[in-house]
């Protein structure tokens, strides 16, 4: 039956029908949907890890044991897991290994616009890139095939428009394939003497990849009518074909290694050939590496964002394209703000209010603190680092800078942890602050050690983070509402003043999770005792506007009750004004 | 069919854009051609400006729609509809909710809510303004505006109503598969009257 499936589902089929039998992630847009779909199979065993590195290590385990594994991550999420995976590529695995890697151009929903294709290189492991979703249920099965006969985890790139794109697709059946384990450990330990031997086997594995890249049936050139060539990968092929449907075009589905005679036979066809990928001259630069010159490549095309037929048009003709309708005026923006009834509004609300304190930031919900109205937040990199830098922050100050760390219960797990040991073993005086939803608020609402429920919803040893932070050695560490606005604040005041690393933690779950049932009693404003000061609109909620004097959307609120603690003047209850 | 049929549905993050794509597409594809959605999730699910693109035609390359390549854009929210209306082919259609939703930049007063109606008259679009707000209360029902959009827009595809609500029943949960048909029903009915110009 044809049906329509998002690209991620897609890839989770293809590991059903693949026999896949452990699959492992950490969550993060755009790849998050691929283990989550995964888990709705009977038959494989599905995890979410504290961090992209565990899981990978977990996958690495399973394929050298002689079961089919998958592992999938963000971009950002590879660099977490470079190290498992560089050496993984020296061991090879014995049933097969694939990584799915999501990249995100455009940045829908990420931190930096990396593109994988490099890492995979530079780890000297094959690239498959589908073009839509049934070539994500198809590649993976040719992955695996990939993997097994060339002993090497294989790398399956995504980008946001193929991961999170439905297209139609055919279902097959599932086959279940397993391989014997054999103790080896000239191939499975690396120590130098047996390491030597194993990077002699990658160099040799990348040369019979490139023989396999030269044949492979993905990797095939598409006839034109037009003398126009192209050459192209993954969603920048299919705004190729839109943009022009009768041109040559060689379409890789295999990126890495690449197929060098293939590319030249088919450059020595055209005057000019457009290579056209998203992000990174990684194609073209390797294309000029081989000797070939007739390639127009990043000379007209963008390094940054993502692409579009109109954008592939334009950049080859020079030609604008009309907007019939167009809006001269200038549109209010819609950033994305905390929902209506968010615990972290609390929190963010003290702290906008703190003086000549620096709050280094970290990766969810809780980085749109840094926006309007709040503006409570100094800087973000990535997963864990705010504990770092509150660190750093701190003794580059000799310690006379105040620095207020906040971080995630989920982020705090993957990789926030090391940075508490370390502020501690090096008597560090920072606060953080870990403003615990129970539960990966961004990504969906998925589970994680701290949460007690697995990816099935199981029930399962709960994390206990208090305890946990005392065993590192923080000098405080203390639970608060988060909801409790005037109180936090003082607490908070107070607590940087001790010395020590200081641990709080805002515990309250996020008021979307199903989980967390919430008494609803929905907040109203009393025109009469309104004074129409503006303070509750500084909570910056959507569900608060202000027409002449602020009022509550009766559809949005989620009941909270944070804007009736903000108010002087006793203007908001639940009383409804008749 | 054979040029195609580009849909761009637009809204606020939690407005339902994405289910509402999947059920027309999915329409799209009983009806026998090639469909592609695009979604986008992660950031702009918490209250940010959201767009899906629903594409049918014989052959679907891209998932994306282009500028100026939209037949319809579909409009759960005021202001975004004038934010993608550069999106709609010069012969193309705009349908949009009046339901509200001041973005921050608005609340802080940063920024106006811009009189959308107005807007339009003066770009001179083609459009038709759904009163989904004083629908939906007579439902008893705020989250089914998709549904209730859906049902309205379903009016102008040639496309027979049984594969909408079979549509619906596939994708929405069990237990507002109901009111989500009834939604659809009431918006079928709604008396077309195009926004002057």
């Amino acid at each position: 039956m044809k049906m329509l499936l998002l690209g991620n589902w897609a890839v989770a089929r293809g590991c059903y029908e693949a026999g896949v039998k452990v699959a492992t992630a950490y969550p993060g847009t755009p790849s998050t949907e691929i283990i989550e779909a995964i888990a709705q199979y009977d038959g494989i065993y599905c995890e979410w890890a504290p961090n992209e590195k565990v899981a990978l290590e977990v996958a690495i385990g399973a394929a050298i044991y002689g079961r089919r594994a998958i592992c999938s991550m963000k971009h950002v999420g590879l660099n977490v897991a470079a190290d498992p995976l560089f050496t993984a590529s020296y061991t090879g695995i014995n049933a097969g290994l694939l990584i799915a890697v999501a990249d995100d151009p455009g940045m829908h929903s990420s931190q930096n616009e990396q593109d994988t294709r490099n890492i995979a290189k530079a780890a000297k492991v094959p690239v498959i890139e589908p073009a839509d979703s049934q070539e994500c249920i198809d590649f993976v099965k040719i992955g695996f095939e990939i993997s097994e006969k060339f002993d090497t985890p294989v790398i399956l790139r995504l980008t946001t428009r193929v991961a999170h794109s439905q297209s139609v697709v055919e279902e097959g059946q599932r086959e279940e394939i397993e391989f014997e384990y054999k103790k080896d450990i000239q191939k499975y330990v690396m120590m130098p003497a047996m390491a030597r031997p194993r990077h002699e086997f990658v160099e040799k594995r990348l040369k019979s990849l490139k023989e396999l890249s030269e044949t492979i049936e993905i990797n095939k050139v598409e006839q034109g009518t037009q003398k126009m060539a192209f050459i192209a990968s993954g969603i920048a092929y299919q705004y190729v074909k839109e943009a022009y449907p009768d041109a040559w075009v060689l379409k890789l589905g295999m990126v890495w290694p690449l197929p060098e005679r293939l590319i030249k036979d088919f450059c020595s066809k055209f005057e000019k050939v457009y290579v056209v990928e998203e992000l990174d001259p990684f194609l073209e630069e390797n294309i000029k590496a081989i000797g070939i010159n007739n390639i127009v490549g990043k000379e007209i095309f963008k390094l940054t964002g993502e692409y579009s037929p109109s954008f592939i048009k334009k950049a080859v003709e020079t030609k604008e394209i009309e907007i019939p309708y167009k809006v001269e005026q200038k549109l209010p923006p819609r950033l994305p703000v905390l929902c209506p009834g968010c615990p972290h509004r609390g929190i963010f609300y003290v702290l906008s209010r703190l003086k000549d304190v620096i709050i280094t930031g970290d990766i969810g919900c809780y980085t749109l603190g840094a926006l309007s109205p709040f503006n409570a937040m100094d800087s973000c990199i990535c997963m864990g680092a705010s504990i770092g830098m509150a660190h750093g922050i701190s003794n580059a100050s000799d310690k006379k800078q105040k620095v207020i760390a906040v971080i995630g219960d989920s982020t705090f797990v993957h990789s926030g942890i090391t940075g508490i040991v370390d502020a501690v073993y090096n008597g560090s005086d920072i606060l953080v602050m870990i403003l615990d939803n129970s539960t990966t608020g961004m990504t969906g609402h998925q589970d994680h050690p701290a949460t007690g429920y697995t990816i099935k919803g199981q029930e399962t040893y709960k994390l206990d983070l208090v305890a946990l932070c005392k065993v590192l050695g923080c000098s405080v560490v203390e639970e608060i509402n988060p909801y409790k606005i005037n109180e936090n604040f003082e607490k908070i005041r107070k607590l940087l003043a001790v010395s020590g690393v200081k641990v709080v933690i805002a515990k309250a779950p996020c008021r979307l999770h199903r989980r967390y049932k919430f008494t609803i009693s929905k907040r109203y404003i009393d025109f009469e005792k309104c004074k129409n000061c503006k303070l509750c609109l500084r909570l910056g909620c959507p569900a608060i506007s202000i027409k002449e004097k602020p009022t509550i959307d009766e559809n949005l609120c989620l009941a909270c009750g944070m804007c009736e603690n903000v108010c002087k003047f006793g203007a908001i209850s639940t009383q409804k004004e008749q | 069919m054979k040029r195609g049929l580009n849909i761009l549905v637009v809204g606020v993050g939690g407005q339902g854009n994405i289910l509402l794509s999947k059920i027309l597409g999915e329409v799209l594809l009983n009806t026998g051609y090639d469909v592609k959605i695009s979604e986008v999730h992660g950031m702009a699910q918490r209250g940010g400006s959201v767009v899906t693109y629903v594409k049918a035609a014989e052959k679907v390359f891209s998932p994306l729609i282009d500028i100026a390549q939209a037949d319809f854009i579909l409009a759960f929210e005021k202001l975004e509809a004038l934010r993608w209306l550069g999106y709609l082919k010069k012969e193309g259609t705009l349908i949009y909710s009046d339901y509200e939703i001041p973005p921050v930049s608005v609340i802080t007063g940063a920024y106006e809510y811009p009189d959308v109606e107005r807007i339009l008259r003066e770009i001179g679009v083609r459009a038709y303004k759904v009163e989904v707000k004083k629908l939906l209360s007579s439902l008893g029902n705020s989250r089914v505006q998709n549904t209730l959009m859906l049902g309205f827009f379903s009016r102008f595809l040639d496309i027979d109503e049984a594969l909408f609500k079979k549509s619906i029943e596939r994708n929405v949960k069990r237990e507002f598969i109901e009111i989500n048909l009834k939604a659809f029903e009431l918006g079928r009915r709604i008396e077309m009257c195009e926004v002057e110009k």
